[in-house]
């Protein structure tokens, strides 16, 4: 490998890894902060896809179409958390697991129903559809280099939100002890079903900008599920700059292992997870 | 909405099947001895999950040739047992056992899914069921695994491939590198094409496989950029070929590197690229616009009985059912005999809309192999890369 394609890898990497994060990134709200196991959370990232298809058919143009869909995700997320995932706070791990699950199959089979089996692409908007050229005959797509910059910020947002606002604060003690903060005078229910339609909104987020470069596909939620799970738990179960670390790590690892020792490439992730579970079992960040 | 449809569309064809046969019972009062003796048919199908769509297509071609049969095939009338295999080679064994033991079927016509397919010509092979498979390409089930009685009514992963290789070693090509996911179909594409490539003097510099069903493509599309080859060979369907074709264009490579594809990397999949697709070539053994009379009479009557297009995959289920036919032609109205049917089978020779076939020693279609190209929203037919390409059907003694 030359210097100016190792360069490009490094690039590669980065990138991957970014967008690895923006599809965890409601994970880590859901699962990391608030404590459910969220098997569906790869269902709403198909959901958003899907919106992001349905929405830039209507309207045109992909930006108009996040616009729209952002809130309707988080409506969707509110209505979820107050017909279903308000039941499970005080249940065992098992029946989030149930019901989890249960959402895959039938938003599985609510999107056949509605828009069909069949593969679609979205359009990149005009704005963002140039290449930039890096060698004599190799060029990046300007969009995902757009993505890279959402995601930083997104990352930035987060985190600020968690660890430094009054909002951030009540929800971290929430999770520590639901019945210290309502004793506290903190309307809880609400403050859970705000976290969890935000989570929601952000894995919709993800598939909304992501389909673009990877099309809408029936099943397209369960092949970002396992390595959403796999970054949590890599970062520190509610860390959100350990998400963001985990993700560059694996995306990194997936990279450079499919470029270098392709026939390992599929157990990659996994290896690296599993160093540095051993090095760290609680995760590369996780306090206390 | 969809479901109504399907309810009305599915009355109507079980009025015109009864209509059909009141009518055949008056003008052929003999024939009403035989009406008790039935086929039972077991569809394995994927109805769910990625592959829903290919099953439904091959569920729609199969109906649709025993519809025009007037519901019946060989004057047997037909019962279906429906099972949903959801492409999951996990329960593919009890699937497929459900249907021989439980629901008695004389025959087994699945699946799309190779590793599903494979389970169940095991099944078939242990409880001596008839067994045809529209689509699953797996080398394997016409090689080392055939069977007497497992046919298959589609093509071999070899096939176009292979037919691929030679085309592209003729269109000037010396040096090319392989894309494909690290799973058997992707790698017995390979292995035809390279095959054949290399025999007409062109060599593979390099093959890259990623774990399936991965689809970051960026590592290898730096990878190629930089090894400079004439030409790259991919096998990938579906959402993967979509993001594929999408990201090779958008990497700019799409202009210096041309990019070649076993068939199905633009069956499906053309308006989803969006106008990256365009002007791609790729082989396979049906086209958008062949021009024999049967595929028009098929296309017509198929665009008419399901309100779309028919695709390859339709024309694999039209053909398993013309098979069985053929196979069931041969009782005459006796008693569903197995081995009668196989032996008919064998011989048969199908008019299909692709063009018609025979099935080889090892029960898998010798067919031509066309040449395609992407024009707007068809592969149209630029030509015919293999006349009646037989696939070698290494390791099976039969």
């Amino acid at each position: 490998m030359d210097f100016v394609s190792f360069l490009i890898q490094v690039l590669n990497s980065l990138q991957y890894g970014l967008l690895l994060f923006l599809v965890a990134s409601g994970l880590t709200l859901v699962f990391g902060i608030m404590g459910i196991i969220n098997l569906a959370h790869g269902s709403f990232y198909m959901v958003g896809a899907y919106l992001a298809f349905a929405l830039t058919g209507m309207t045109g143009n992909l930006m108009l179409a996040i616009a729209l869909g952002l809130p309707l995700a988080f409506v969707f997320g509110a209505i979820l958390e107050w017909a279903l995932f308000s039941h499970l706070y005080k249940r065992d791990h098992l029946e989030q697991v149930l019901l989890t699950y249960g959402l895959i199959l039938i938003f599985e089979e609510l999107r056949s129903l509605a828009v069909g089996d069949e593969v679609h692409g979205v359009t990149i908007p005009e704005l963002f559809s140039a290449s930039i050229p890096l060698s004599d005959n190799l060029s990046y797509p300007v969009y995902r280099l757009v993505i890279s910059v959402v995601c930083l910020a997104l990352a930035g947002g987060l985190y600020w939100l968690i660890q430094k606002t009054r909002l951030g604060m009540m929800i971290r003690a929430g999770s520590h002890d639901r019945d210290m903060v309502k004793a506290l005078g903190i309307d809880i229910n609400l403050l859970y079903r705000t976290v969890f339609a935000l989570g929601v909104a952000l894995a919709a987020l993800a598939g909304m900008l992501a389909a673009p470069i990877s099309s809408v596909y029936p099943g397209m939620g369960s092949s970002v599920l396992i390595i959403s799970f796999v970054i949590v738990v890599i970062g520190g179960v509610g860390s959100v700059w350990g998400a963001l670390v985990a993700a560059l790590v694996i995306g990194f690892a997936d990279t450079f292992g499919k470029v270098l020792l392709p026939d390992l490439a599929g157990l990659m992730v996994y290896l690296v997870m599993a160093l540095v579970l051993l090095w760290r079992p609680e995760g590369i960040f996780r306090k206390g | 909405m969809k479901k109504a449809q399907t309810t009305r569309r599915t009355l109507m064809q079980a009025m015109l099947g009864a209509f059909a046969s009141v009518l055949a019972g008056a003008l052929l009062p003999l024939g009403a001895a035989q009406a008790a003796e039935k086929i039972k048919v077991g569809l394995m199908l994927p109805y769910t999950g990625t592959y829903a769509s290919l099953g439904t297509a091959i569920t729609n071609g199969f109906k649709q040739y025993v519809q025009e049969q007037g519901g019946k095939l060989g004057g047997y009338e037909v019962e279906y047992s429906v099972v949903d295999d959801e492409s999951d080679p996990s329960k593919a064994t009890e699937n497929a056992s459900k249907l021989v033991k439980r629901d008695n079927v004389d025959v087994l016509v699945g699946t799309v899914h190779s590793g599903v397919a494979l389970a169940m010509a095991k099944v078939a092979r242990d409880t001596k069921t008839l067994l045809i498979i529209p689509n699953a390409g797996a080398d394997e089930l016409t090689g080392p695994l055939c069977a007497p009685n497992v046919f298959r009514s589609s093509f071999s992963a070899w096939q176009p491939a292979y037919a691929m290789g030679k085309i592209v070693a003729e269109r000037g090509h010396k040096n090319v590198v392989t894309v494909t996911w690290k799973y058997s179909f992707g790698e017995q594409s390979v292995a035809g094409f390279k095959e054949a490539f290399e025999k007409a003097g062109g060599k593979v510099a390099k093959e890259l496989y990623l774990p399936f069903p991965n689809v970051e493509f960026q590592p290898f599309l730096t990878e190629i950029a930089s090894l400079k080859p004439d030409a790259v060979f991919v096998f990938f369907a579906g959402g993967g070929a979509v993001k594929f074709v999408k990201d090779y264009d958008a990497a700019g490579l799409k202009k210096s590197i041309p990019l070649y594809g076993s068939g199905f990397l633009t069956d499906g999949t053309i308006d989803a690229m969006g106008g990256s697709g365009e002007g791609l070539m790729t082989t396979l053994h049906y086209a958008d616009n062949l021009t024999n009379p049967k595929d028009q009479a098929f296309r017509k009557a198929y665009a008419i009985a399901y309100k779309q297009q028919p695709d390859v995959y339709a024309v694999q289920g039209y053909d398993a059912a013309q098979m069985l036919k053929t196979g069931v032609d041969s009782l005459k109205g006796a008693k569903f005999d197995k081995d009668a049917v196989i032996k008919a089978m064998e011989t048969a020779k199908i008019d299909s809309p692709r063009g018609a076939f025979t099935l080889s020693k090892a029960h898998n279609p010798v067919q031509d192999i066309y040449l395609r190209k992407v024009e707007g929203r068809d592969n149209k037919l630029v030509g015919v890369a293999e006349k009646a390409l037989a696939d070698p059907a290494r390791g099976c003694r039969m």
